[in-house]
């Protein structure tokens, strides 16, 4: 399983990014080989708008098996993910990377 | 003028709650006894002026804008539109383009650009525009669609069907959306004067040194009603006189006003300080017609 | 750190003052965010001092170099947005119309047009007169606002909570209901509603609950000048009850409002009848959120 963060940050200890299009990093966990890769998502900064978008075409690029993140993502966006099949928890801010794992391990995480 | 004797009044604010609907609504109103007016509400995500008319007939018109349409049969997936679409309406998901009509400003450079033309510009529904005819008063009012964000098509559309109308009254008064963003700005294009409306309070003229600042950007001329006169300080009257801004009319602060508007009733026929404001303001009108003319 | 936004749909419901007047009351434990940018009006009531300004850029304009133009008008032939004419010898763009899709850039046969960052207007931070941090912004007349610079003050907002170790973040949200509002709502735990018994007051409110049902948000309702339209004031409520909405109070119809307003003031500091139902408001509010 590939599992997708929005993330403030880029290890363990970072906390998770209420923001879906302007997250500051998606940041991957690979749970076969256990590698976290963090990418940046400072480019989209620069666009006034359309930053969902943007950010779902990257996690179609990247084609994650879960998305966990806090607000989840607007109307526009969730559109775009829709056919993904991609499984999207929300509500995990206030919690760092790690916290947010283990509960969607104890699946103790909203699912969307 | 803009064209043939018709002189367009548009009526806005720095900021929302001053009073833009009151105003328009109760102008148009008291004008159309003795003359021909329109009336356009081009608040197109919050249109209000109809509430306070009760008209049967209505027109309704939809409206388009035009966006591309992907073609899956013609696209070898280069990417390229979705590169040159600096507002990301244009996606790639996987093996398919994705085109989000909302976030689309129909620029048409990823249609023109496309090398495969796969990409055609097809119309695509943004809102409607009603029109209803009372006595002596066109009213036309047009709404975005639920999930429609962008305003600025829709008022140049609504701008063009007033522009088409066979009878067009010598009068026409637009009502603006709040603020001092692009909507405003297109909103009041074409406009010969623009009332800004404030109220006599550190918000209101915090607003209008903003609202100010955009008409002389755009290189409008304007002038300033104060609405609520007397609910607070002189602050607005003196700095309008600072700058030689004009103050068309003052309505005056009252309670029984305010009761009036939150039910949606037109109040200056009972209501004689908004009507003396009125036809001061009506006077200042003609002056301007006869300037312009 | 709990983050609350003020929330209003349509202009004029008396959000700011209501923002400014939870600020005064939660004095020495929070941090306040204007992200009300095309109306910024919260530093008349917080007379902040302005420790750090910044220019903020959001989106594109097109620039057109003078010396490479060979007055071709392919630039003005594509442009959709009647931006680019003419100028007395060279084409020149117009900025307030430039919509920033590069179009015309793509099609100069001599690359004399380049897209720059747009400024848009200031961001700030600063110490409000309450002695709390305070993040803010102010667009420049004529710009676009965008979810990029209410995104900007909230982050700053959130660093400056760290920094000072507040127990909230109060924030003055956007108007309307759309893309800067869904930005003012991230990572939001409580929304309050500052709405008023009208027409219009009513049909905003439903509109800005759709918004909030599907981010899962909890939120409460204060009817402003409640007692201006009966009819209107029940329907509120019923709809609020109908929906979940907490109903946090009322506040009545009072030129006390405006009055502390010109004073430069919140209306809980002069002694009068608005301050008992904001403070009893701001407890409501401490018990929905249990901090404070």
């Amino acid at each position: 399983m590939r599992i997708a963060f929005t993330s403030v940050g880029t290890n363990w200890d970072a906390q998770i990014d209420p923001r879906f299009g302007r997250t500051a990093f998606l940041v991957l966990f690979n749970e076969e080989t256990a590698q976290l890769e963090a990418v940046d998502n400072s480019g989209v900064q620069a666009d006034a708008h359309g930053a969902g978008t943007a950010m779902a075409q990257r996690i179609y690029e990247l084609h994650p098996d879960v998305l966990i993140t806090g607000n989840g993502p607007g109307d526009t966006a969730s559109k775009a993910l829709k056919n993904l099949h991609m499984r999207i928890y929300v509500e995990a801010h206030n919690m760092s990377l790690k916290e947010a794992y283990e509960k969607y391990k104890k699946q103790e995480l909203t699912a969307l | 003028m803009t064209n043939s004797g018709i002189f367009k009044l548009a009526i806005a604010s720095g900021k929302g709650g001053t009073g833009k609907t009151l105003l328009s609504t109760n102008l148009a109103d008291y004008l159309a006894r003795k003359q021909a007016v329109l009336l356009a509400d081009l608040d197109v995500e919050e249109p209000n002026d109809a509430l306070f008319f009760h008209a049967e007939n209505k027109v309704i018109t939809p409206q388009y804008k035009m966006i591309p349409d992907w073609q899956s049969d013609r696209c070898t997936l280069c990417g390229d539109c979705t590169r040159q679409c600096k507002f990301h309406a244009v996606i790639r998901l996987g093996e398919f383009i994705t085109v989000f009509n909302e976030l689309c400003h129909s620029c048409y450079a990823c249609s023109d650009l496309c090398p495969e033309q796969a990409l055609p510009m097809k119309p695509y529904r943004m809102g409607e525009t009603r029109h209803q005819i009372l006595n002596g008063l066109q009213l036309i009012e047009s709404r975005l669609d639920v999930g429609q964000e962008q305003a600025v098509p829709l008022i140049h559309a609504t701008q063009k069907y007033i522009c088409e109308l066979e009878s067009k009254p010598a009068i026409q008064i637009l009502d603006c959306p709040p603020g001092t963003s692009c909507p405003v700005v297109a909103a009041v294009d074409g406009a010969d004067l623009v009332l800004l409306v404030t109220e006599p309070t550190p918000f209101g003229l915090n607003d209008l040194k903003l609202a100010v600042e955009t008409m002389r950007q755009i290189d409008k001329a304007f002038a300033v009603v104060i609405n609520r006169q007397g609910m607070g300080d002189d602050a607005v009257e003196n700095w309008c006189k600072s700058e030689n801004i004009t103050v068309a009319a003052r309505i005056p602060y009252d309670r029984q006003l305010a009761e009036q508007y939150a039910a949606a009733k037109l109040a200056w026929c009972d209501n004689t300080a908004l009507e003396e404001a009125l036809e001061e303001l009506a006077l200042f009108i003609q002056q301007k017609q006869v300037q312009y003319a | 750190m709990r983050e609350i936004i003020v929330l209003s749909g349509k202009g004029g419901t008396g959000k700011t003052s209501v923002t400014a007047a939870l600020g005064v009351l939660a004095a020495g434990k929070a941090v306040i965010a204007d992200c009300d940018v095309d109306a910024a009006n919260m530093h008349l009531l917080m007379q902040p001092v302005v420790l750090k300004k910044e220019a903020f850029f959001s989106g594109e304009l097109a620039e057109i170099d003078p010396e490479a133009c060979i007055n071709c008008g392919k630039c003005e032939e594509v442009c959709h947005f009647d931006a680019i004419h003419q100028g007395f010898e060279k084409y020149e763009t117009q900025p307030l119309r430039c919509e920033g899709c590069g179009y015309c850039e793509v099609v100069c046969p001599t690359n004399a047009i380049s897209m720059h960052a747009r400024r848009s207007g200031d961001f700030f931070v600063s110490t409000a007169r309450t002695g709390d941090p305070m993040a803010h912004a102010r667009l420049d007349a004529g710009a676009d606002n965008s979810g990029k610079l209410v995104a900007k003050v909230k982050e700053e907002a959130k660093k400056l909570g760290n920094q000072h170790q507040r127990d909230l973040i109060l924030v003055d949200g956007a108007p309307g209901i759309g893309c800067p509002v869904v930005s003012s709502l991230a990572g939001a735990n409580y929304v309050v509603l500052v709405t008023e018994p009208s027409a219009s007051g009513l049909h905003d409110l439903k509109r800005l609950v759709e918004v909030l049902q599907k981010f899962r948000l909890q939120a409460g309702c204060i009817i402003n000048k409640a007692d201006l339209n009966p009819d209107q004031a029940e329907a509120l409520r019923t709809f609020s009850i109908e929906n979940n909405i907490d109903l946090l109070g009322e506040i009545p119809y009072d030129s006390a409002f405006t009055a502390a307003m010109i004073q430069g003031k919140t209306i809980v500091e002069s002694d009068n009848q608005l301050k008992q139902v904001m403070n009893s408001i701001y407890i409501s509010i401490q018990h929905k959120i249990n901090v404070l």
